[in-house]
């Protein structure tokens, strides 16, 4: 069995300034994986979303950027992590033009639709994990 | 504190885009560029993100902004210099952008304002 290569950038998201910080992480690390621009494009900006929301509505946290090789693929599994209020409905959430702020309500629907993978962890008082992945076959 | 440039020709605003904006910046920007709508009574405001490889859901909320109250203070907005991988982006994304005219760059955006060819 190939090996494992752990490789996974912590980025504290708690300003502003966080999010660019984050953007610019995870650009580098698609380039690396050899992603065209637009697929770069369309996961830079589901991750600018996601960090936003973990920014404004999760009260602040992390984002996790993580390189894989997962067999005969190679891609990046980003996580947006708040210890938050959490999501009390999920269904309307990832309703486009459902906002709790004055957002346009795109985020989490757009992201999930920028990506090739989503996924949603949250409850009431438990925070949320948001997960999406990107790959690229060899 | 730092601020993107807003340049003034005759009855436009000219803005251009260059660096990666945080959220804060860009309602810096959002105001500074109502602001001086009224201060320069300007006709037109001419923003130019051909330097932008991302347009998310905020700045696309701030772009729309800026078209609204600028028209408003009757004035109208071009876009200019979309790279094509964000404007693929933005359909996917279900981002509209409202109340602006695009352009393919800063020539033609101002032509456009000149001629004044807005509904």
């Amino acid at each position: 069995m190939i090996g494992n290569d752990i490789d996974v950038k912590v980025v504290p998201l708690r300003a502003d300034e966080d999010v660019v910080r984050m953007r610019q992480t995870l650009r580098e690390c698609l380039v690396s994986i050899g992603f065209s621009l637009i697929e770069q494009t369309k996961m830079i900006t589901a991750a600018s979303e996601l960090g936003r929301n973990t920014l404004r509505y999760g009260g602040g946290g992390e984002a996790h950027i993580e390189k894989v090789t997962d067999g005969g693929r190679r891609g990046v599994i980003l996580s947006f992590i708040d210890q938050g209020p959490g999501i009390a409905d999920v269904n309307l959430a990832l309703t486009d033009g459902y906002t709790t702020g004055n957002g346009m309500g795109l985020g989490l629907g757009g992201a999930r639709r920028l990506a090739d993978d989503f996924e949603l962890i949250t409850a009431p008082g438990q925070g949320t994990t948001v997960r999406i992945a990107k790959w690229k076959l060899f | 504190m730092e601020r993107i440039p807003i340049l003034k020709m005759g009855q436009l605003l000219l803005v251009t885009i260059q660096v990666d904006m945080h959220d804060r910046l860009a309602m810096t920007l959002q105001d500074d560029l109502t602001t001086r709508i009224v201060k320069d009574r300007a006709k037109g405001v001419l923003i130019d993100i051909s330097a932008l490889d991302l347009v998310d859901s905020f700045i696309g909320r701030m772009i729309n902004n800026i078209a609204a109250m600028a028209k408003i203070l009757d004035a109208d907005t071009v876009l200019v210099g979309m790279q094509p991988a964000v404007a693929i982006t933005l359909v996917e994304l279900g981002l509209t952008l409202e109340g602006v005219k695009t352009a393919l760059n800063v020539e033609r955006g101002m032509t456009m304002l000149k001629l004044g060819s807005f509904s």
